[in-house]
């Protein structure tokens, strides 16, 4: 695919050139790259990637067009798209029109071209870090934009990306109840998954409090997942404390982290996160591996809820069971790990053990990824059936 | 859960020898498991009749039986090794299938004996197309309707009411054999019942057709905890209809979105699940129809295959050994990816670049086969290639299959396109041949658009639109003028962007008018130059350990410093008949002896199936085409001691030179002794020097020099066109008409569609004719040797049971020599001995003799690394490849001993015999007899104290199964009648009833040996062929007369041939058949062990 020649620029001065084949103009942003060999569409509408530049590893991204079921927001929130080929034309049964018009059509800027496996790996040793990329401005330019662009930590994006006023998703199917899905950034396939349970789903903004979402007589409530950093967000873990204990709670991603510091746990910056669609996580209640879908450059310490300090990762070897403690305590009762990721033992999953409550760090409803772990939304809904009978 | 410590040995069956559909890919995946089995301190008891695989080396199993694969023998080993465990899922379909059988013979429970892997339910549901048909639609995948039928009106109701076009498939088939698709009733009509006969069980499937489809193929994983990943995932260029393994294929899928993916993705786990896999890796097909995305399930392998190992390549997964240790207990998350070291197996590798596998055929070797491809494998290899993008990708795939392309056209090989009329060029695309991919490439060059070509050809639009931006690339450098050095970086830009794209030196040399050199030197003046790139299994996502590169055009380069001096190995690309396993064999042994020595091993190869690409046999391993561009820029790398292109057969020999000239140190013999053994004058003068005597001979510009030629050194004689190597088109010529034939055709107008171009067209002046006299009733003789400059070591002499005339490629030989005089052994070794210091060789000579009586004719010497040296190294139990590695590098033979890597004590004292293997059941309209063309596919080995039984086990191994007793069919040509005697004699002792035609008749009656009479082919209504067809023969021994097309014998072969009776075409083959009868069932049944004959 051609186009005119681009550039852009890492924070730490690396330089990469390209093509510029999506909208003109600069784009400045957190790089992070992901791995999945496939939809690209659902990455890039998905709001957790707001604020960052996305780098495909995978050669070819467009072939198959794009398509509006495959959307997970509006409109695409990353703020830039660099590949190494931008496939001109696409071809599949399922495809409205291609890439390039897409990323043209809502203004990202696209950089095609450049050599992404040279860049993946600036990222892996030298951490994410903001990037400036655009064609018809120079190097310098580019340079100082990426040097003083404000990093993640610290910076509340989830209020920013979330929906302004409250809104309804009905049931698919035979109804079965409600659940408020607080909205940090949600993607479109996780209210289809909850509504294809027989939920009504009512997304409420990340700025509501506990009171107004008990009001609406929820059967269970949603942490959904986001962009950014997790500790910022004091009003959603301040409404979370406020429910955990009254009502069933099930978060994905942000929605994991944030839970995890209502429960008193801390959160910490991954070097360059989990971006894809190949990430074993163990479920260590039965052993089983699920392959995951992932998106976070945060993720929550376990350690802060239980005694002892996290063991080094060993420099080499499988990462092993002992780096996440057995139990966790908090003021709302005991804690369990759930779910540890096999590639670096970092925790994946939580559960409450006293309080109707758990979260996982990686994308159940997929979209893009593998679906293995596509029962999580099932086990919320039991956990929403035993806290009715209960009652 | 754990590795099992309950069982504690494993019997591993192999696959036997290469057949179309079954080639070194199962070397690769049994050599892998076998290594991690005894790693994990498992004994490991392997039977493998194929002498030139790597697992059959003896340091590879405890016990290596190289003996049949049959239910009889190896229910023999189990009987004397009592393994605790059977693991059949990593020897291809010849493992299954003879598992199954002994399963159903109770063998295993009998010894207490169990099946890991796969059980024999799993492999059941699997094989049998209706019980996997019901499985899948229970499960709720969907397959295509179909109907079983078992007689031609089932057949015909089947096919109606499926409706036109229908798939047939024979029950209980190996490899899509007797597979096909009938577009109408009268196809229909000869294809079903051409299945009925073919299945063994007399039943074939008629199948909905979906011809056109994409068709996709998924490589499992699955654990016995129940964990599945998905290793690979695997596009076909080529839609349904024509093979996998025939297709040009791309991975990971390009054109399906991750929804349509992950719906493929649960169900290819799901299928494992329900068929019952209980561990390993398994491949899923899948068609997909492109205009509603419907998808079908096709089939699954539930055992490692062809597609695994091209995944494992593909992927840097090594799906064989992990398979291995998931069959002893192992779950996915407990073993390590090699690679990254610190993340585990439970994974699905993510791909940063893109790979594409295309075929390789021969059709060339068989001119009964028309080249249009089918559901039936016919390809012979395979190469596979590595880039960023697919269009680097694909254009280096397509050169590293040497049949003389230097990409996607842009070459040579397109001139003759530029004839066909614009709608005969999109008839003939859509049509699969080999030839069709660069028919599509010449519709682009005239600017057909990318809808109609897809349209026509059926490939994805995606795929010829990737197609298309090559020839936009090729459209600027075309326009691009190529000026005086001063205005070179004119052209940067453009040069840079078609070296992204894939295009070779010698593309750009022919679009720019220039030399390879000079577009070389360009690059590096601009600095245009390869930049190399890890195959890492995790896109960069974590460092990697494993030196596995391939070359691309971008800014960042991967090559780790090296701290040892390196030395580069050149392997012998894709298998081809004439160059296969063998060589790769040498190659991989001499990664391992240099290693050992202390270099740092540099292995080049792009052939996905073989052991030398697995990342661990080499300290650095290049995925890379065997091209001088592409070899010279991994030198300039690396700036290795030496290369070593002795060992990988004619592709790196034919490098040699043009690497020396080029500076590039060559390990051994110099490549000027190599020409220098190549150029008929120059070697015909040392031989007269050496006294060493050839058949007379000449070489002919001109038909009436042919002619006088023939005058002088008279009739018979051997003519092969000088251009053509390795046996091709070679011919015995008994008759000046014959003569004029031969140069009509090669000469006029042949081509060789797929394989290395005969050079069609070309004339005899610049081009000329090699005539020999034909030494009639000679035996000929082979010999293996190395010389280090100051000694000789001869690895064995091999005597052929067929005579000169047939290609010692597709001859039997016994070791050590059953007949050869001392005397002539004598001059043998002298000459050999002789040549070695003559042509200064440092390193491995074969050199081919043809004796009659005492006298002695060199036929051929080649101061290289020959197909014999896996068999002969086994034989004399002397690591020739490995002993004549560290030669090439400089150590003497005294050296080597001292050091203890070539044993001094005697030879082993037992008879060794390899016999060659023929594709004859993919090619059932060709006549079987064997010539000075070779074109067998692969080889066994049988061992034994006497020369009968153990002919009689290569034989079994083979897979003839002589009859005991019966009516064998007798009829020879004439100048086979006094030999033919012996043999006659030999079966009528045994108990045979001999039934001839007249001429054999009397002259068997002359002799005394009863005969009965049979009428000439057409002379009665019960004539040879009925008698065949009607099963009243039990073995054919019949020799060729000359060559017409029509003749009885070639309808006496065929028959017997489609009758499934064994044939022999050499009177010597049927001596020692009877011979190998004599010796007795019992004796060719009884097995040892490799590691027993040795000690
Ligand atoms: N129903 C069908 N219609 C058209 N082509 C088919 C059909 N089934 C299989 N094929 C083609 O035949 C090839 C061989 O069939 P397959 O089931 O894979 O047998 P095998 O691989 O065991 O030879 C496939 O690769 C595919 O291209
Ligand atoms: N002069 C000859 N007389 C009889 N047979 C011959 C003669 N020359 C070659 N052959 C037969 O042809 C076969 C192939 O010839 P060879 O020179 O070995 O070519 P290749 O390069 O294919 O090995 C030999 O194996 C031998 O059986
Ligand atoms: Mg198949
Ligand atoms: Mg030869």
């Amino acid at each position: 695919m051609r186009g005119t020649e681009a550039l852009a620029v890492t924070a730490d001065g690396a330089v990469f050139r390209g093509r510029s084949v999506g909208a003109e103009g600069i784009a400045v942003g957190e790089v992070v790259f992901n791995t999945a060999m496939a939809g690209y569409q659902e990455i890039f509408s998905d709001p957790s990637y707001a604020g960052q530049v996305v780098v495909m590893t995978a050669s070819h991204i467009g072939n198959y067009g794009v398509a509006t079921g495959d959307d997970q927001a509006d409109k695409p929130w990353a703020k830039g798209v660099i590949v190494r080929s931008l496939s001109r034309r696409e071809s599949n049964w399922r495809s409205e029109g291609t890439l390039a018009d897409y990323l043209r059509a809502h203004g990202l800027v696209a950089l095609s071209d450049v050599d992404t496996r040279r860049l993946t790996r600036h990222i892996r040793d030298h951490g994410a870090q903001p990037i400036a990329m655009g064609s018809g401005v120079d190097e310098a330019e580019l340079r100082d934009a990426a040097a003083t662009a404000p990093h993640m930590t610290g910076l509340d994006l989830a209020t920013a990306v979330s929906t302004p006023e409250p809104y309804v998703v009905d049931a698919t199917g035979e109804r079965r109840g409600t659940v408020v899905a607080l909205d940090l950034g949600m993607k479109r396939d996780i209210a289809r998954n909850l509504a294809a349970q027989g939920y009504t789903v009512h997304v409420v903004p990340a700025s509501t409090a506990a009171a107004d979402i008990l009001l609406r007589r929820p059967d269970g409530v949603f942490l959904s997942n986001g962009p950014g950093d997790p500790e910022p967000l004091h009003q959603p873990i301040e409404t979370i404390r406020g429910l955990l204990g009254q009502v069933p709670i099930f978060g994905i991603c942000l929605g994991h982290q944030v839970l995890g510091l209502a429960l008193g746990a801390t959160t910490y910056k991954l070097p360059f996160g989990h971006h894809g669609g190949n990430h074993p996580v163990l479920r260590l209640a039965d052993g089983r591996v699920e392959i995951t879908s992932q998106n976070h450059g945060f993720a929550v310490d376990p350690w802060a809820l239980a005694d002892g300090s996290a063991p080094d990762v060993p420099t080499d070897g499988l990462p092993g069971p002992d780096l996440l403690p057995a139990t966790m305590t908090s003021e709302f009762g005991a804690v369990t790990p759930s779910h540890q990721n096999l590639n670096d033992g970092t925790l994946e999953g939580l559960r409450c053990l006293d309080i109707p409550a758990f979260s996982v760090q990686y994308h159940p409803e997929a979209a893009p990824g593998p679906r293995d772990a596509l029962g999580l939304f099932d086990d919320f809904v039991t956990l929403m059936e035993d806290a009715d009978a209960t009652a | 859960m754990p590795r099992r410590d309950d069982i504690h040995s494993i019997l591993l069956i192999g696959s036997g020898p290469i057949v179309i559909g079954q080639a070194c890919e199962f070397d690769y995946s049994g050599t892998q498991a076998a290594k991690v089995l005894r790693k994990e301190g498992y004994r490991v008891v392997l039977v493998n009749s194929n002498p030139a695989t790597i697992m059959t080396d003896p340091e590879f199993a405890d016990a290596t039986y190289i003996e049949p694969i049959t239910a009889e023998v190896i229910e023999r080993i189990i009987d004397k090794e009592r393994p605790d465990a059977c693991l059949p899922t990593l020897g291809g379909q010849t493992a299954l299938n003879v598992t199954t059988e002994l399963a159903k013979a109770g063998v295993f429970e009998r010894y207490d004996v169990e099946l890991i892997g796969a059980g024999l339910d799993a492999i059941d549901k699997a094989e049998d197309r209706g019980r996997f048909k019901e499985t899948m639609e229970e499960a709720g995948l969907a397959t295509p309707r179909a109907t079983y039928a078992r007689s031609m009106t089932e057949a015909m109701h089947a096919a109606r009411d499926i409706g036109y076009p229908v798939m047939i498939r024979p029950s209980f088939i190996l490899g899509g054999g007797g597979t096909g698709v009938a577009h109408d009733e009268t196809e229909f009509i000869a294809k079903a019942r051409y299945g009925l006969d073919y299945s063994p069980v007399g039943e074939i499937l008629v199948e909905e057709s979906v011809l056109g489809w994409k068709e996709y193929e998924l490589e499992v994983m699955r654990d016995r905890a129940g964990n599945g990943v998905i290793v690979c995932s695997i596009e076909n260029l080529d839609a349904m209809g024509v093979h996998t393994g025939d297709s040009i294929t791309v991975a990971p899928v390009q054109t399906l979105s991750d929804r349509e993916y992950q719906e493929m993705r649960d169900e290819a786990i799901k299928c494992l699940q329900v068929i019952g896999v209980e561990t390993g890796g398994s491949n899923v097909q899948f068609a997909v129809d492109p205009a509603t995305g419907r998808r079908l399930v096709i089939e699954m392998n539930p055992r490692v295959s062809r597609s695994s190992a091209l995944a494992s390549k593909a992927t840097g997964f090594p799906i064989a050994k992990i398979a291995a240790l998931l069959a002893v207990g192992y779950t996915l998350p407990e073993i390590a990816n090699d690679i990254t070291g610190k993340t585990p197996a439970s994974f699905e590798p993510a791909l940063d670049y893109v790979v594409v596998k295309a075929p390789r055929f021969d059709f060339a070797k068989f001119p009964s086969a028309s080249n249009v491809l089918g559901t039936s494998m016919q390809s012979v290899g395979e190469a596979m290639a590595i880039g960023r993008t697919f269009p680097e990708a694909f254009q280096k795939a397509l050169r590293s299959l040497e049949t003389g392309r230097a990409g996607f056209n842009a070459d040579a090989g397109e001139s003759t396109y530029g004839d066909i009329p614009d709608a005969q060029l999109l008839e003939r695309i859509a049509i699969p041949t080999p030839s069709r991919v660069f028919l599509v490439g010449e519709a682009l060059r005239r600017g057909m658009s990318v809808t109609e070509v897809a349209a026509a050809s059926h490939y994805d639009p995606w795929f010829v639109d990737q197609m298309a931006e090559i020839y936009e690339v090729r459209a600027d450098v075309e326009a691009a003028q190529l000026l005086a050095a001063a205005a070179d970086d004119a052209v940067l830009p453009v040069l840079t962007e078609a070296k992204r794209y894939g295009f070779s030196d010698r593309q750009l040399a022919h679009l720019w008018q220039r030399t390879e050199d000079e577009i070389r030197d360009l690059r590096r003046r601009l600095g245009v130059t390869p930049t190399y790139k890890t195959v890492d299994t995790c896109a960069a996502e974590f460092e990697a350990h494993t030196p596995y590169l391939y070359s691309t055009f971008e800014d960042e380069d991967e090559v780790p410093p090296a701290d040892r001096p390196r030395v580069v190995v050149l392997g012998s690309g894709p298998n081809r008949i004439g160059q296969g396993i063998e060589f790769d064999y040498c190659c991989v042994h001499a990664a391992f002896a240099l290693g050992d020595a202390g270099y740092e091993t540099v292995m080049v190869n792009c052939n996905p199936e073989t052991v030398s690409t697995d990342y661990d046999t080499s300290d650095r391993l290049y995925f890379e085409p065997l091209t001088v561009e592409d070899v010279l820029a991994i030198v300039e790398s690396e700036q290795p001691e030496a290369v070593v292109v002795q060992l990988g057969g004619q592709t790196p020999l034919n490098l040699a030179s043009q690497l020396a000239e080029r500076g590039v140190p060559i390990a051994g013999t110099a490549p000027a002794s190599i020409d220098r053994a190549e150029d008929r004058e120059q070697f015909s003068a040392l031989c007269r020097e050496l006294g060493i005597r050839q058949p007379p001979h000449g070489i002919a510009t001109s038909a009436v020099q042919a002619e006088d030629i023939v005058d002088q050194i008279g009739l018979p004689v051997l003519v092969r066109p000088s251009f053509v190597l390795g046996g091709r088109a070679m011919r015995v010529v008994y008759s000046y008409e014959e003569l004029t034939e031969y140069l009509d055709e090669m000469y006029g107008g042949v081509t060789g569609d797929g394989a290395a171009s005969t050079g069609a067209g070309f004339d005899l002046a610049d081009r000329p004719l090699l005539i020999d006299r034909f030494l009639e009733a000679a035996t000929e003789v082979d010999v293996d040797a190395i010389y280090d400059g100051h000694e000789l070591l001869v690895g064995g002499i091999m005597e052929h049971v067929e005579e000169a005339g047939i290609h010692s490629g597709d001859s039997a030989c016994i070791t050590p020599p059953p007949t050869l005089s001392p005397e002539a052994q004598d001059v043998i070794l002298r000459a050999t001995e002789d040549l070695a210091e003559a042509l200064e060789v440092r390193g491995l000579i074969n050199l081919q003799f043809a004796v009659k009586a005492n006298d002695v004719f060199l036929l051929e010497a080649n101061p290289r690394g020959s197909r014999t040296v896996p068999f002969i190294s086994k034989a004399a139990n002397v690591p020739l490849a490995k002993v004549a590695a560290r030669v090439m590098m400089g150590a003497t033979l005294a050296e080597l001993r001292t050091e203890g890597l070539l044993p001094t004590e005697q030879r082993p004292d037992f008879v060794s015999v390899k016999e060659a293997v023929l594709p004859w059941n993919r090619f059932p309209e060709e006549d079987i007899v064997l010539g000075p063309e070779m074109r067998a596919t692969g080889e066994v080995m049988g061992i034994s104290d006497t020369a009968g039984v153990a002919y009689g086990k290569a034989l079994l191994a083979a897979g003839l199964e002589l009859p005991e007793t019966g009516n064998v069919f007798f009829s020879l040509a004439d100048r086979d009648k006094a030999f033919g005697l012996a043999a006659a004699q030999a079966f009528t002792m045994l108990g045979f009833k001999l039934i001839c035609t007249s001429g054999t008749g009397r002259y068997l009656d002359h002799y005394g040996v009863p005969n009965e009479l049979v009428p000439k082919v057409g002379e009665a209504e019960h004539d040879t062929l009925d008698l065949i067809e009607s099963g009243q023969v039990d073995l054919v021994v019949n020799t060729p007369r000359g060559r017409r097309a029509r003749s009885d014998g070639r309808q006496i072969r065929l028959a017997a041939q489609h009758a499934g009776i064994p044939a022999l075409t050499t009177v010597q083959g049927a001596l020692a058949a009877a011979r190998s009868l004599q010796a007795g069932r019992g004796a060719v049944a009884e097995v040892r062990s490799l590691q027993d004959w040795h000690s």
